[in-house]
């Protein structure tokens, strides 16, 4: 599949999906139901893109969701009470994010068992911030988070914003272009006289950017958090990537796609719930949501080859 | 230091997993200084135990993960939780059920198995992403099966599991059978030769004639087994099964492989340091724990003693 149609299957999972959710819920066609629809989409799609930037570079990140607790626990607490503080502890958790990615690159450790670790050490530190689910969100968050523009509800304005800012950072930017080839070929990157260490930081800190915004967004709509808030945001992040049209090697990411992949997760739980299904099937259908788009993916593919064939014989 | 008069011992410094026993010991002696040396015996047969559980799953990661980059399986947890509901409630307390539960688990992880590879083969799926939604449905079929009721194990089961022979639990005894079972399958068999060379050059296996889709099937049906395994066993443990049995069971099963000296990248792994593994993660804890201090200092620190170990431990550190 080229670059080019590697968007398509993505767009059109969540054109179907949603597509259906309407006609299960005709009310949910309104500004008031896409903004209901959408609302939790958004931190999850800023922590989709946070695992993109550590995919991009051919790794992964278990901690992300752990991150994302502890970054809504911060604003939680200290940068709803003394703001400063806050701030210093949120750019210092980046820091140390840009930190792993260079000790990952120095010492050519495993990221899935340094991320893993990390994720206790970030489940920790919410813990001791709020042993028990607490806190207030900031207000300008809070009015931020429930902000009604004219037209089209926040949620989707806020899911376009993402979606385009880190298009032109990753695809457009010469930067983004580095970090990609980290990702495609690292020895090339090395010997064209890039410092790989750098780029990888500077990857590991754009994806702690990303965890932070996805706290505090969390915060937002929220109001309170609590310290296995994001648990599920490690594997739900994974999942965006990779129904977004990225792969797990050579940098091949799509950051259009990877917000498009976080709605479509977050579609198919409001949309399971219109089917009436019982909720102890929600997770399940999740999966087979997952691995049915996985598989029309397959026949794209398969059948892009095949043309590709036709065009060489 | 390089002509040391003793290589033997030297040779036993750099076998991979050294670590993760000597860090095993060194958490075991500062928490009995803490008790002045008392409860010794009843901790190391804590430790015995919970390790038992570590173990097992975590050599069914270690297969999959000797594959090379990429394998892993995330499903374990699930499949833990699926077997141990679906055979306790089989079973419903009946002593008479005791086996037949036991083959229903075991038959439950062979089917989660069969489903995993299924994905990957079939619907060429990422191995992450594959046994990620694959537990997705397990999960599910977990709860609607019996919605979180806790059905007791038979209590002939119960005894067995929290029992020992001659001092050694027997959960301990099954698990380092298990640990001896497969180093000879890894180090003495063919078919362990077949998932080093799968792990080291998937091409090169193919091509030198290894029947390498085969393996990939056996491997992750294997880890499905033996998670299906551990859960039936810890299910009887700790007095019926619970939705969440599983949950830590998934870093752990990742941090006992590589803890213990096993490469990431595949290709070259090591039963005994899997023990080695299991043994640190449980005593690490119950020594923060018997320090006092709280849950986030205790996770902050597992935290930091793996990612401690894996930068001492691999990478350029390693002539290896």
């Amino acid at each position: 599949m080229s670059g080019r149609y590697r968007i398509l299957l993505p767009v059109i999972s969540l054109a179907v999906l949603l597509a259906a959710v309407f006609y299960l819920q005709p009310r949910a066609m309104s500004y008031f139901g896409l903004n209901l629809l959408f609302n939790l989409a958004v931190p999850i799609a800023l922590a989709t893109i946070a695992q993109m930037m550590i995919i991009m570079v051919n790794d992964i990140d278990l901690s992300i969701g752990t991150f994302v607790s502890f970054s809504a626990c911060v604003t939680a607490t200290f940068l709803n009470d003394t703001p400063l503080l806050g701030a210093a502890i949120l750019i210092a958790a980046i820091l140390a994010y840009a930190a792993i990615g260079a000790l990952i690159h120095l010492r050519e450790l495993p990221a899935i068992v340094v991320t893993l670790g990390m994720s206790f050490v970030w489940g920790g530190v919410a813990v001791l911030l709020l042993p028990s689910p607490g806190g207030a969100a900031p207000g300008w968050i809070r009015t931020l988070m429930t902000v009604k523009p004219p037209l089209v509800p926040m949620a989707v304005v806020a899911c376009v914003l993402i979606a385009g800012v880190t298009h032109v950072l990753i695809m457009r930017s010469s930067t983004g272009t580095l970090l990609r080839a980290v990702g495609g070929n690292t020895k090339a990157v090395a010997r064209s006289g890039w410092s790989v260490m750098k780029l990888k930081a500077g990857a590991y800190a754009l994806a702690g950017v990303f965890g932070v915004l996805s706290g505090m967004c969390l915060v937002g709509l929220t109001t309170s958090a609590d310290a296995n808030i994001a648990l599920r945001y490690t594997l739900l992040s994974i999942a965006g990537v990779i129904l977004g049209g990225g792969e797990f090697t050579g940098g091949k990411v799509s950051p259009v796609g990877a917000v498009i992949g976080a709605l479509t997760l977050a579609l198919a739980g409001s949309f399971l719930s219109f089917m009436r299904l019982s909720p102890d099937w929600q997770i399940g259908a999740q999966g087979a949501i997952l691995i049915l788009v996985l598989a029309v993916r397959l026949v794209f593919s398969r059948r892009g080859r095949k043309w590709k064939g036709a065009e060489n014989g | 230091m390089a002509k040391s008069p003793l290589p033997a011992m030297l040779g036993i410094v750099t076998r991979p997993w050294f670590w993760a026993f000597a860090a095993s010991a060194l958490a075991f002696i500062a928490t009995l200084y803490l008790s002045d040396g008392r409860g010794g015996g009843e901790l190391l047969a804590a430790a015995l135990t919970f390790a038992s559980f570590s173990a097992i799953v975590g050599i069914g990661q270690m297969f999959v993960i000797t594959l090379g980059p990429g394998n892993v399986d995330l499903s374990i947890p699930a499949t833990m939780t699926l077997a141990g509901t679906l055979a306790l409630k089989f079973m419903g307390g009946e002593t008479g059920l005791i086996v037949p539960g036991l083959l229903l688990a075991l038959a439950v992880g062979l089917g989660a198995g069969i489903f995993n590879y299924l994905l990957i083969r079939l619907l060429r799926i990422p191995p992450i992403i594959a046994t990620l939604s694959a537990s997705f449905l397990y999960q599910s079929l977990a709860i609607w099966w019996n919605r979180g009721l806790r059905i007791k194990p038979p209590e002939v089961l119960a005894d067995f599991t929290t029992g020992a022979l001659i001092g050694i639990p027997n959960l301990t005894v099954i698990g380092i059978l298990i640990a001896v079972v497969s180093w000879v399958v890894l180090e003495r068999s063919l078919f362990g030769r077949w998932i080093s060379a799968f792990g080291q050059n998937t091409r090169a296996a193919r091509l030198s004639g290894v029947p390498v889709e085969a393996v990939r099937a056996i491997t992750y049906v294997s880890s499905a087994v033996l998670a299906a395994f551990t859960g039936y066993l810890l299910a009887s443990f700790s007095g019926g099964a619970a939705l969440n049995m599983g949950t830590e069971y998934l870093l752990i099963s990742i941090a006992v492989v590589v803890i213990g000296g096993s490469s990431i990248a595949g290709g070259n792994s090591n039963v005994p340091g899997i023990w080695g593994g299991a043994l640190l993660m449980f005593l690490v804890v119950s020594m923060l724990n018997s320090y006092g201090f709280g849950a986030g200092v205790r996770l902050i620190m597992t935290g930091t003693i793996i990612i401690a170990i894996v930068a001492a431990a691999s990478g350029k550190g390693r002539s290896a």
